[in-house]
């Protein structure tokens, strides 16, 4: 398996999916040889044999993997094409190589036409969702549009990114299978001792917090959750809305709170992780997740697991997932500030949606997506035999 | 040639920059303004600035006090100032304490806690303003008779105020389209009081000193006193009186012994004397003129930025948010009974915390980024908000205190 990150060392959700998908498909008597692209491995995985680069260090490709530097990214990957090549000389092939993202697309293509054995592309996300629906980097764009092709199998974590797959980048559907994330409340960071105490404060004033959690980039869709809070903060006043997080729309993002009247009403945490990460849906009395494109939205489950009610974008995998959750179309600023004073100002509504999601996520295990993932691989076994 | 009269005033003021405050800070700390990040470190910028400017300039004023009898300048001093002077340099205080006893020196009133507090609430500017007679009083032992409002921030209704309070005077930006066909050499009378006396600041002799005197791009640059001199000259016959308004700190800080600022200084005002002409103290000016007319300002205008309104302080909705958050809360707060949270508020109401949120990239952007602590105005607007959050918690444990 071709891997990009683990956790703890994952600047996003695709190493958490890596991690529990392997650790499943272990589970079920697979043998994995796990590439990384950087050191250290972490510690303390025994069901599958971790090998890395150990020329880069995760802390300092941490920062490139959502970095505009796709220059940087490259020489990374070219030590991660050397180590690949490694592998072919002194190692058996395996059954079956599986990439995921572009990221990992050049290995799992090289591996492919070295050792002769069937390519699945699992795509977490793509350019166009990057690039909150356009066509984003050309180069990365190429890269998965060549990598796309030459996969014997696709997997994609929502419908929504089959469609994707289909529409921006010409796969037939046949050659996609779907297989949602799973979710595991032990991935949740324990929340200990960080504080905010001003939500606290602004609880018992009988405000009502409503959090978004993620990168503060275009793909995030934070300008029109913004025009829908403030819409929503007319009709409602005790409201507060909390963005969490960091990214180069953090800038306009304030300046535009301000603009909108709800500079005051808007708290922007900075980059927060493990507990202090947590606590915001501890705090959250609504999470939206406005993603103008998201092929999961991985942070609407773990909002979801706090007992929160749930506003999302149409566009995003979760919304496949989570039929108890209020959705709106991105641009629909005066639908999500509807939802927002709809939920906020009924507390039999937001317990219904809160206990109702929080139902779904038992149905999506990691161990039911593994037995998924392996029909998936002998679709692509037999692929490769007849052609 | 006939002789000439400058009136030279100078502005000494130091905030309490607020400290990178974040979110996680609220409730559990109120360090807003103590700290020790370097660039938002007060106690270690006041020292910087003290060596840089303070010490050097007010040895060069007291030397020129000391040879030349018609030497004489004009001088606010903000309370904020002279709080970390009492908690950070003593002896710095004395030195100015020694420059004011000479007798040579105006001494005017502002407010003191360097705030725009006379466009949101009078009463809280009226206390301001009396919380710094009181420190003129112990200090100086003078009771100031000329008044500057925080950035030369001035309208009709402000010189309306100094009027009804019982100054002699006030100073404002001689802005061209306020003086229109006058010139700012004169005195003049705002339309509205007519019983107190206006001075005009110029300008383009001022701002020749204060912001271009070290530019290499400037076109006059290098600026001799021979050359500034000549301008002066060049000025109608008539133009008798010119007003170099500016910041203390020009001289070391914003431009840097390197530039030759105290030499130049020192020539320039030596010549000046030796020639004849003065310096002259506000009050000494006004009993030397007579005023030639009247000053209509409805607008407010300031000292600051090429459009010199407000704009600088409260252009964007960012400062906004954050100046209109601090005022709302007055009521609040001055029935809250805290001293520590009631001056805590009033330093937040420090304008120069809205100068460093201000977007404006162009000509004045490079002055704002220069006087800036921060990385951007985002961040300075972040920690300003965060830091009112954190009075806002302590405003409502009080409360919660007094219901238990």
């Amino acid at each position: 398996m071709l891997g990009w990150e683990l956790p703890p060392h994952n600047a996003g959700g695709m190493g958490v999916a890596c991690y529990h998908l392997a650790k499943a498909l272990a589970s079920r008597g697979m043998k994995i040889d796990f590439m990384l692209p950087a050191a250290p491995a972490p510690f303390d995985i025994d069901f599958m044999d971790v090998h890395e680069v150990k020329d880069h260090q995760f802390e300092d490709i941490k920062k490139l993997t959502y970095s505009d530097d796709v220059h940087s990214i490259f020489k990374v990957q070219d030590k991660y094409l050397a180590q690949v090549h490694h592998y072919a000389r002194t190692e058996e092939p395996p059954d079956v190589i599986h990439a995921h993202d572009w990221l990992t697309l050049r290995a799992g293509m090289l591996a492919k036409q070295l050792m002769n054995r069937p390519l699945v592309a699992q795509v977490h996300a793509t350019e166009f969702d990057r690039s909150g629906g356009g066509y984003g980097n050309p180069i990365i764009h190429e890269i998965e549009q060549h990598g796309l092709m030459m996969a014997d199998k696709i997997i994609a974590v929502s419908h929504y990114t089959k469609q994707v797959i289909m529409e921006q980048y010409g796969i037939p559907a046949d050659k996609i299978d779907v297989l949602h994330n799973g979710f595991s409340l032990d991935d949740l960071a324990a929340a200990d001792e960080v504080s905010y105490k001003y939500l606290d404060m602004l609880h018992e004033m009988g405000y009502t917090i409503v959090s978004t959690i993620g990168r503060l980039t275009l793909q995030k869709g934070l300008t029109h959750f913004l025009e829908g809070c403030a819409k929503a903060a007319e009709k409602h006043e005790k409201l507060c809305f909390v963005l969490a997080g960091d990214g180069e729309q953090r800038d306009e993002l304030i300046a535009r709170a301000a603009e909108l009247g709800i500079g005051d009403k808007t708290i922007f945490t900075g980059f927060v992780r493990g507990s202090a990460w947590r606590k915001i849906y501890d705090l959250s009395d609504i999470f939206v997740m406005s993603s103008i494109s998201e092929p999961f939205g991985i942070t609407a489950l773990e909002a979801a697991a706090h007992y929160t009610p749930i506003i999302i974008t149409k566009s995003s995998g979760a919304a496949e997932v989570l039929g108890h959750a209020l959705t709106y179309d991105y641009w629909d600023t005066d639908r999500l500030g509807q939802c927002i004073v709809d939920v906020a100002t009924s507390l039999g509504l937001a317990k219904q949606m809160a206990e109702d999601t929080y139902a779904e996520l038992d149905t999506l295990s990691w161990s039911s997506l593994a037995d998924k993932c392996i029909s998936t691989y002998q679709k692509a076994a037999i692929g490769d035999h007849i052609l | 040639m006939s002789k000439r009269d400058i009136i030279f005033y100078l502005h000494i003021h130091q905030p309490f920059r607020v400290q990178p405050y974040t979110v996680f800070d609220i409730g559990e700390n109120q360090n807003y303004f103590l700290g020790h990040e370097e660039r938002t470190d007060n106690e270690a910028i006041f020292h910087k600035v003290a060596k840089k400017s303070y010490y050097p300039m007010i040895a060069l004023l007291k030397k020129l006090i000391a040879t030349y009898p018609n030497f004489a300048l004009n001088l606010s001093v903000s309370g904020l100032f002279l709080e970390q002077c009492e908690q950070w340099d003593t002896e710095l205080l004395k030195e100015l304490q020694g420059l004011i006893a000479t007798g040579r020196v105006e001494v005017l009133a502002e407010t003191y806690h360097h705030t725009l507090s006379f466009f949101y609430s009078r009463f809280e500017f009226e206390k301001q303003v009396y919380m710094h007679r009181e420190a003129i009083e112990k200090y100086f032992g003078k009771t100031p008779r000329y008044f500057r409002n925080t950035e030369l921030a001035y309208n009709n209704d402000l010189a309306n105020w100094v009027e009804e309070a019982g100054y002699k005077g006030v100073l404002a930006e001689g802005w061209d389209p306020v003086l229109g066909w006058k010139s700012p050499h004169y005195l003049y009378r705002p339309r509205t009081a007519n019983d107190i006396i206006l001075f005009m600041k110029d300008y383009h002799l001022s701002d020749d000193l204060a912001f271009r005197y070290s530019d290499r791009t400037w076109n006059e640059w290098p600026l001799t006193p021979a050359k500034y001199r000549s301008w002066i000259e060049k000025l109608p016959e008539e133009e008798k009186l010119i007003n170099l308004f500016m910041d203390f700190e020009t001289f070391g800080e914003h431009q840097w012994s390197d530039t030759g600022i105290f030499d130049f200084f020192e020539d320039f005002a030596g010549g000046w004397c030796e020639d004849g002409n003065s310096f002259l103290t506000l009050d000494e000016a006004a009993n030397a003129y007579e005023p030639v007319g009247t000053i209509d300002m409805p607008y407010i205008v300031t000292w600051a930025d090429n459009e010199r309104d407000l704009s600088a302080w409260t252009g964007n909705p960012m400062q906004r948010t954050a100046i209109e958050g601090v005022y709302a809360l007055e009521n609040e707060i001055l029935r809250c009974g805290d001293d520590q949270l009631i001056r805590d508020w009033r330093a937040l109401q420090t304008s120069d915390h809205y100068y460093y949120m201000c977007t404006k990239w162009f000509t004045d952007g490079s002055v704002h980024a220069y006087f800036s602590p921060y990385s951007s105005p985002y961040d300075g607007y972040l920690y300003v908000m965060n830091a009112l959050r954190d009075i806002r918690y302590r405003l409502y444990a009080l409360k919660r205190r007094g219901i238990d």
